[in-house]
């Protein structure tokens, strides 16, 4: 017999699925739209999607169990994450949530019995500027204080739905703080099509040559080279993929130009269709922005209307292109071109084998260029503005500017825009910091720079980065950046290989003994041989820059872990103790004689 | 590109065809390079990380590496033996292998390659991850301690059997095996002995019922023979 629930479940996926035609390679966003409408994904939807896409049950419950944001017991009415990255820790997050917890009477991660709430912690949400974050269901809350706490539990506790929150609670600011040329110049709507009508793909591509553009995401990759290889590879279909999965902790550039910029960016991946003859383009969305998805979606039909994407695009009869947005659902790994590539396809998010790379053999093994947010807005300016207005600014190298967002300890963190071959001096003058100790660039993946090297650059032949910028003053201790990048690393590891998936644990756990007091010199030497077995040999670019926080602090500060060493030599690998605590739970004694003292 | 191209194995010329990895090359050549989740009848997978190689200064898996002609390729030099035993001691501490219990014991390839890289210990601190039997299946158990997410039992049963009985699942160091039955035993799927998703494990996480130690100890496999010379326990020519 088949219960209320799964009739229910029954209807509802039978509307999703009529919506949007049954392709396996949809999974995720159907999986996305169960977890949004029932706060999990349930055994009975499992099975109807089986049968419906004709997928084993296991490989779907294999998708469900890779991505963070979908859940397999009920989340209830809200589902509450709070933003865990270093930067919300700096502003002290981890007491926010604990008096949430207190508020509600739970504990973290355990939904409360009556169905209503889960509280929870979450990879970095991209509001580092506005921290510290949560996220509400698919809303992001900002600038959490005691009092919003206290009002958050509250509505919780009153049943009162999102939409009656107040709307203070959902502000999210661009909070550009310093405009340069990409952020400055405008365009309209339709004008990168324009040129290319008029020049066609030869003449843009020739256009992006010389403006000497290379992908913002921070390999640096030529974006002429890249467009003209997936152009020249001859298919069934080409696609064009925007990486919205800007998720390197402490990035949020993406955020403010999905925004306030959608318009650029869909001008860029349309401009990228026609000259490589793409009929269909995806953003790809990480799941913590979904709270820009409406806005997104309002964009994408203003230009339907306006011609500018659908069927022969401002009358021409050759050129048809339209863009979809696919939901991520928290998974950094999927910012990896090929691992995003899966995702879109529907499946886990595991890095492929390179070569072949995605510009031959991409999404749906079809020629694919992916590209970074900001370089598809770069790439439409440019096409606009000339060659010569983007290359005035940069080096000879690095050409243009790069968004970077500041967070950290600074009194004005944000949006800054910076001619390439900047350097981090400037960038600390000019948000108000003091008392640098250090600046966390590019990521948890990227270097920890000591003031000695203040004079360093913003370049790909310096300081490469897809625009994170942290600054830590001389009160923080820098060991709490290391363990929160290391936990980081060993939840966001996709297992593929061995590398990563032990390495990032056992990097992990060698961090917490630090911080605890019980590492030894030898342990310090254990994390380098581990870092590099880890930078040599892992598959993908996740698993070889995962020990970096870690050895580049081992190098450039070995003072924060000296003053942590409990002895030089020699330190037991576990608390003898503690390991007998079972025993003597299991006997119900705690006298003296059932305790094990160190050696006096 | 002709069949007389050749690249460098540890200084040995090795003759390699249009389409071949440095695996296959070496395979044919009768060269060992030590590797667990590569089976020659599948497509390479470059997961476990066992056959990473020196070309250049760079680390690559030598069964995802396009050969190339006057290619310098390192697979016995002292950093990368020291490479692949941390490897191989990654993966001892992160499932239970407890070798002397084991029914695989001198015929599993995760042992022998340990031995061949000369692990005398785990190192590494274990894991001692809490895992079950899955028992219920009337041919076949499977150890989850065992797991070492080599993947070829997923790629049998979806390649060769058409069943996809098995999907890797999880995230990370919670990767976990999963089988595809509404209760999730193994029992329930249908998994059949004679599969080859059954025979194509490496290590001991999937064994027959009903029979055990019918090899004696001293004459299994790599007791005989070291795995540089006996090649994979899959291989047919040791049926």
């Amino acid at each position: 017999m088949q219960s209320y629930e799964s009739e229910l479940m029954e209807k509802f996926l039978t509307a999703l699925l009529s919506d949007t035609g049954d392709a396996p390679g949809r999974l995720l966003q159907y999986l996305c739209a169960i977890q949004h409408r029932y706060s999990y994904v349930s055994r009975s939807a499992v099975q109807i999607l089986s049968d419906r896409l004709r997928m084993p049950a296991a490989q779907i419950n294999a998708v469900v169990d890779f991505y963070a944001f979908l859940y397999t017991v009920p989340r209830g009415e809200f589902n509450i994450l709070f933003s865990d990255s270093i930067t919300d820790r700096m502003l002290d997050n981890i007491s926010l949530l604990n008096s949430l917890c207190e508020l509600l009477n739970i504990a973290p991660g355990v939904p409360r019995a009556d169905n209503r709430v889960t509280v929870d912690v979450t990879s970095c949400t991209g509001i580092c500027d506005q921290g510290p974050a949560l996220l509400v269901n698919d809303q992001v809350i900002s600038r959490l204080d005691d009092v919003r706490i206290q009002r958050i539990s509250e509505l919780i506790e009153a049943g009162t739905s999102l939409s009656e929150w107040p709307a203070s609670f959902f502000m999210v600011e661009d909070n550009i703080q310093r405009r340069d040329n990409l952020l400055s110049a405008q365009i309209s709507p339709g004008s990168a099509i324009n040129t290319w009508r008029e020049k066609g793909s030869d003449g843009v591509l020739k256009l992006l040559d010389q403006s000497g553009l290379r992908g913002r995401g921070g390999a640096g990759f030529k974006t002429a080279s890249k467009w003209r290889f997936c152009k020249d590879t001859i298919a069934d279909q080409h696609y064009v993929v925007c990486n919205a999965d800007e998720s390197e902790p402490g990035t949020f550039k993406d955020r403010v130009l999905l925004n306030t910029f959608a318009n650029d960016v869909f001008e860029g991946m349309t401009l990228c269709a026609a000259v490589t003859g793409a009929r269909k383009g995806y953003l790809y969305l990480r799941g913590e922005y979904r709270y820009l998805l409406r806005d997104l979606e309002a964009t994408l039909q203003q230009r339907r209307e306006a011609n500018l994407l659908g069927d022969h695009i401002s009358g021409q009869k050759d050129f048809s292109f339209d863009i979809e947005i696919h939901l991520g659902a928290g998974a950094y790994i999927c910012g990896e071109e090929s691992a995003l590539i899966e995702s879109l396809e529907g499946k886990r998010g595991i890095p492929r084998v390179r070569p072949p790379f995605p510009v031959t053999n991409g999404f749906r093994n079809q020629p694919t260029v992916v590209n970074n947010v900001e370089t598809f807005v770069a790439a439409a300016k440019i096409s606009v503005l000339g060659s010569e207005w983007f290359s005035a600014t940069g080096t000879n190298e690095s050409v243009g500017t790069k968004l970077l967002s500041v967070s950290g300890d600074c009194s004005r963190p944000g949006i800054y825009e910076y001619p390439f071959g900047t350097s981090i001096r400037q960038i600390l003058d000019d948000c108000g910091a003091n008392n640098v100790q250090a600046v966390q660039v590019a990521g948890a993946a990227g270097s920890t720079i000591p003031p000695g090297e203040f004079d360093r650059k913003i370049c790909f032949e310096d300081i490469s980065t897809g625009g994170s910028i942290i600054i830590f003053n001389g009160q923080r201790n820098l060991l709490d950046m290391v363990k929160n990048f290391a936990h980081f690393f060993c939840h966001e590891s996709c297992g593929f290989c061995t590398p990563c998936r032990v390495g990032t644990p056992l990097m992990k756990d060698l961090v917490d003994k630090v911080v605890a007091g019980h590492a030894t010199e030898y342990d310090l030497q254990e994390m380098r041989n581990i870092g590099q077995v880890m930078q040599q040999a892992s598959h993908c670019g996740l698993g070889a820059t995962a020990p970096n926080p870690v050895l580049e602090t081992l190098e450039k500060f070995p003072h924060i872990y000296a003053q942590q060493l409990s002895s030089k030599t020699y330190e037991p690998a576990f608390d003898v103790d503690a390991a007998v605590e079972i025993s003597r739970k299991l006997t119900g004694r705690d006298d003296p004689a059932a305790h094990i003292q160190e050696d006096s | 590109m002709s069949a007389n191209d050749t690249f460098k194995l540890d200084g040995k010329d090795i003759p390699f065809q249009a389409g071949d990895t440095v695996m296959d090359a070496a395979l044919r050549a009768g060269e060992y390079i030590p590797h667990l989740c590569h089976n020659p009848e599948f497509k390479p997978h470059g997961s476990c990380r066992v056959c990473v190689v020196e070309v250049n200064g760079r680390h690559l898996s030598a069964c995802t590496l396009p050969a190339a002609e006057n290619m310098q390729v390192d697979n016995n030099s002292a950093a990368i033996m020291d490479q692949r035993r941390s490897l191989l001691q990654m993966l001892f501490v992160e499932g239970n292998h407890i070798c002397p219990a084991c029914e695989k014991s001198g015929a599993c390839q995760l042992q022998a390659v340990a031995y061949y890289t000369r692990m005398l210990s785990p190192h590494f601190s274990h894991f001692f991850p809490k895992r079950s039997i899955d028992a219920a299946h009337p041919d076949v158990v499977f150890y989850f301690n065992r797991w070492i997410v080599c993947g070829l039992c997923e790629r049998a049963s979806h390649e060769v059997d058409k069943k996809d009985v098995f999907s890797t699942s999880g995230r990370g160091i919670n990767s976990k095996m999963i089988f595809n039955s509404a209760t999730g035993k193994l029992g329930d799927t249908d998994l059949l002995l004679t599969d080859k998703a059954v025979s194509v494990c490496p290590v001991g996480a999937i064994l027959p019922k009903h029979q055990g130690y019918e090899v004696p100890m001293g004459e299994r496999l790599y007791v005989t023979l070291r795995i540089c010379v006996v090649g994979d326990v899959h291989d047919k020519s040791h049926e």
